[in-house]
């Protein structure tokens, strides 16, 4: 039996019919054709599916799609604006943050999530942020000053 | 170093934008109309023989399209090396652990297929399995393969001097043992494929492979299509490190399915499915003897390797080679003897990962050496300095060091680390530890012998000049291969790299044999440079024939030729050129001929520009038996420093700063170089304190997830600082070698060389978790009462 929901998905209404069991990221990839949330675990231990919800950071994975019924999803292709990638990508990529890129929409959306709550964010506090997105190939040190390096051009921006 | 205009800088992967923005597409991204979804059915029970296998009910199941079993898919071996080929697609008379697949269903949908296997039943007879390799190899333990008695898969043997003698003539033979755990590559993107079998006969896999060539190549011999109409396609890659360098049943039951059905069919792994397949590190139990002279001098080495590879081969031939050859240095030694045993059990295959049959070894063996240093009462680094190998210098097993800083990286951390204001000085639960290592630039020779070249590249310019295309079939898996041969084409073209577009990873453009002994920068590296100087040529041929100028007075660079190291006289290209291309928005401008204007030229007067580029190393190695595991055109070396903590009442350790130079010859890309050093250490750090594939009594896996197999998160790592040492590698392409690999070689024993400092705790068992350590210092406490 599916159930009609009602979400706003990268800026755009969306209405959808959807299964009981299907979760947000089978029904981003599968549905919507946003393949740019990744499928790592699913089991919430990779991080690789991670979307912003209303703002907050979750596996996407761990989300049923019915439980998004209202809310507004941002994925990673919702993120550059007018084909000018948002300062957390351009960073990523000026850093050398990405290797194989599979963590890469995932990792930058929870670094979103925090500079969206903390703009000058710690380092500790940068790592905290990441520390549910894994990451196999970086070591992390070039995504963590990525971070730093887009927390600082966005409070730039902001300020002037 | 030379004056390179794109060479030796740090550039943005040309793959970047793609990636940040989800553009980029996997294997799982891919979708098609018609496709069918798969499903494997894998062994519940370790060691079992099959009695009957009954797929009526599944085939009946709404909704199925096809069940295909060993009946349908046939007997042939396969596996890695052909000497080994011990694995059938799907058992028939037996299963030999927990994963082994059985049967593979093709369904309208993945919930049907997933019903589909629960309907298959299969009668088994369970068998005594043998899980623990010493166990395995005592007489009377079950047998897995008929084939090998005794379990023992391969045995190597191999001395170099008298080895004894050489013993009993050191003032000062220390020995040690060391024990690794079986981990898991714990790349984020499980395997996936879509294969599209079409009713001419030709077979196309888009897969998450690292090796496109050899999945070409088993899959045609095991589903018997003609190598010519089986195409591998590798999209992007999220991470290999080893385990995606064979052909997996995964590929070959989605291709099957695919003849079988002439639908597309796709399957993905579950992640528990990845660590059923595992191929990645094996468990190793090393046993060694390092002989020494009382000032140092190191001279003989006897090492012993037990290796537990799993129920199949997999790689583990050249794992069980590995152990031994990549100890010959990089200290000079005059003696080293080593005996290798690889055994069955009944346990998932393991494999090659990164550092491949090296890492337990060097990490014996670097411990070793403290261990020795601290007797003779040395610094570490002065015991290893005063018997470090130099350029020039070939190992006792015949390896050739044809560039080699592993003293520039030595004192590079030494250094970079204060290493000599720390060592001996700090307090009680802080450490410091040092390790060094090296690995091949790739190997010296293919998985099957074959005089094939190792990679073939074809740059392709089109026709208004603007663009250069290169094609190959060598794997951008993570590690930045695509933008490598990009900075080299457009380095040795003389152009910008935003004039240089990279298609890569399918066996249709190219034959390259792929992303593994970290081969794709000194081999598709050249390959590139050489099908980049045929396109100069041939521009230089055409331009001197037009414009009347003798060959050798055109150069290119910049993006432009220069005619005698001027301008020259090119009026009339430029009035054609323009003319050619009125109304389009960049018409060439500036005094001196621009590339595009003369790569015009050149397809005007003969057709499409191609420039096509090979590479294969020379004979490379000695004459005796497994020379060829080991070698390489070139070896990178890494030196490594570590600081940790320790709390001395629970065991838990931090670590605090890791300090790590790496020789790679020409840094091509030093942002990426930095990318894998440290990726290097935060795989080796994983592996040392956290890592082990654990099971229970049956042979299950008891942490098949990310969560419960621990690999390191951002809060794990440390800072790390990353020194870039270069030499000058007369067999690199610009003198470029490998770093993806030797990177992690010293990780764990510097660590562990930290901990000892920190506790005066040996080691010897990994993972160190805060346990293991625990219970080490205080049988270390005990001891010292009695």
């Amino acid at each position: 039996m599916k159930k009609a929901i009602q979400l706003t998905i990268n800026g755009q209404p969306v209405e959808a019919s959807v299964s009981p069991n299907q979760t947000l990221v089978q029904f981003l990839r599968d549905d919507m054709g946003l393949t740019g949330t990744k499928h790592g675990c699913g089991l919430g231990d990779c991080g690789a599916c991670t979307v912003l919800l209303d703002g907050k950071a979750v596996n996407s994975c761990l989300v049923l799609a019915v439980q998004a019924d209202g809310c507004q999803i941002l994925t990673i292709e919702g993120l550059a604006e007018n084909g000018k990638l948002h300062p957390l990508q351009q960073a990523f990529v000026d850093k050398g943050a990405i290797q194989c890129g599979f963590c890469t929409p995932g990792m930058i959306l929870s670094a979103k999530a925090l500079l969206d709550e903390k703009p000058n964010p710690t380092e500790l506090e940068i790592r905290t942020a990441i520390s549910g997105n894994l990451c196999r190939c970086t070591g992390y040190q070039k995504i963590v000053e990525a971070i730093g390096e887009a927390a600082e051009v966005i409070r730039f921006r902001e300020e002037s | 170093m030379g004056d390179y205009r794109v060479l030796n800088t740090r550039a943005p992967r040309i793959d970047g934008p793609a990636k940040a923005t989800g553009q980029a597409k996997y294997a799982d991204d891919f979708k098609m109309p018609g496709t069918l979804y798969a499903a494997i059915l894998q062994s519940p029970i370790a060691h079992a023989r099959i009695l009957h296998i009954d797929t009526s009910k599944a085939k009946k199941l709404p909704g199925v399209k096809a069940v295909v079993t060993s009946r349908e898919a046939g007997l042939i071996k396969y596996g890695v090396s052909p000497a080994r080929y011990d694995e059938t697609l799907f058992a028939h008379d037996k299963v030999r652990y927990v994963g082994d697949e059985i049967a593979a269903v093709a369904a309208f949908d993945q919930d049907t297929a997933q019903e589909a296997l629960s309907l298959i039943k299969v009668d088994y007879e369970e068998l005594p399995a043998v899980f623990d390799m010493f166990e395995a190899m005592k007489e009377g333990a079950p047998q897995i393969h008929n084939e090998f008695p005794g379990n023992m898969n391969a045995e190597v043997h191999q001395e170099f001097g008298d080895t004894d003698a050489a013993l009993a003539a050191c003032d000062l033979v220390i020995d040690h043992t060391f024990l690794n755990k079986r981990q898991d590559a714990a790349f984020i993107e499980p395997h996936s494929c879509l294969a599209v079998y079409e009713p001419s006969g030709r077979l196309t896999l888009y897969t998450s492979t690292q090796v496109p060539h050899y999945v070409m190549r088993t899959v045609a011999m095991t589903l018997q299509i003609p190598v010519g109409n089986v195409r591998v396609v590798k999209p992007y890659v999220g991470g290999g490190f080893g385990p995606k360098c064979e052909a997996t049943p995964l590929e070959m039951s989605c291709g099957l399915l695919s003849k079988v059905t002439g639908h597309p069919v796709k399957m993905s792994y579950s992640r528990e499915q990845v660590f059923l397949h595992s191929r990645a590190r094996h468990q190793f139990y090393a046993e060694m003897s390092l002989g020494v002279m009382k000032d140092g001098t190191m001279v003989a080495l006897k090492n012993k390797a037990v290796l537990d590879g799993g129920a199949y081969t997999s790689f583990g031939i050249a794992t069980v080679y590995y152990s031994g050859s990549l100890l010959g240095g990089p200290y000079k030694l005059k003696s080293m003897k080593y005996d290798g045993y690889r055994v069955y059990t009944n346990k998932p295959a393991c494999g090659a990962q990164r550092g491949h049959g090296g890492v337990a070894h060097r990490a014996c063996f670097e411990q070793l050496i403290d261990m020795t240093a601290e007797k003779l009462g040395m610094d570490p680094i002065d015991m290893r300095l005063k018997n470090i190998m130099m350029t020039g210098d070939m190992t006792v097993n015949e390896l050739d060091m044809s560039s080699l800083g592993m003293k520039e990286c030595i004192e590079a951390i030494r250094k970079g680390s204060d290493w000599n204001n720390k060592k001996g000085k700090l307090p009680k639960g802080k450490g410091i530890g040092m390790a060094c290592g090296f690995f091949v630039s790739g190997a010296g020779y293919p998985i099957y012998r074959s005089d094939t070249y190792h990679s073939t590249v074809v740059i392709k310019l089109s026709e208004d000049g603007g663009m250069a295309n290169v094609l190959t079939g060598s794997a951008e898996i993570g590690q930045g291969s695509d933008t490598t041969m990009a900075m080299i084409a457009a380095e040795t073209l003389g152009i910008s790299l935003d004039n240089v577009r990279v298609y890569s990873g399918d066996t249709d453009y190219s034959v390259d044999l792929g992303a593994y002994s970290s081969r794709q920068t000194l081999m598709t590296g050249h390959a590139t440079k050489e099908a980049a100087e045929e396109i100069k040529s041939k521009i230089a041929l055409y331009l001197s024939q037009e414009l009347n100028v003798p060959i050798a007075s055109i150069t290119f660079g910049d993006g432009i030729v220069k005619f005698d190291g001027g301008p020259g006289n090119f009026d009339k290209l430029r009035t054609n050129y323009i003319k050619e291309h009125r109304g389009w928005t960049d018409p060439p401008s500036g005094e001196y001929l621009t590339f595009r204007e003369a790569a015009r030229l050149a397809y005007l007067r003969a057709g499409t520009i191609v420039g096509t580029g090979k590479y294969k190393p020379p004979k490379l190695g000695g004459s005796y038996k497994g020379a060829a595991v080991g070698t390489s055109p070139a070896y990178g070396c890494s030196a490594q420093i570590v600081e940790v903590s320790v709390d001395l009442d629970t065991g838990q350790i931090t670590v605090d700063g890791m300090t790590d130079a790496h020789d790679c010859g020409l840094a091509i890309n030093k942002m990426s170089v930095e990318g894998q050093m440290q990726g290097s250490l935060s795989m080796g750090l994983g592996e040392c304190l956290f890592e082990e594939v654990k099971f229970d009594s049956r042979g299950r896996i008891i942490n098949p997830s990310l969560g419960e197999y621990k690999i390191p998160t951002a809060l794990d790592m440390p800072k790390v600082k990353s020194i870039i040492v270069e030499s000058n590698e007369p067999n690199g392409p610009y003198g470029a070698k490998e770093v993806g690999e030797g990177a992690i070689m010293p990780t764990i024993p510097a660590i562990l060389n930290a901990i000892y400092d920190a506790t005066g705790v040996r080691i010897n068992e990994l993972p160190v978790t805060s346990e293991r350590l625990f219970m080490a210092l205080k049988k270390n406490a005990e001891g010292a009462k009695i």
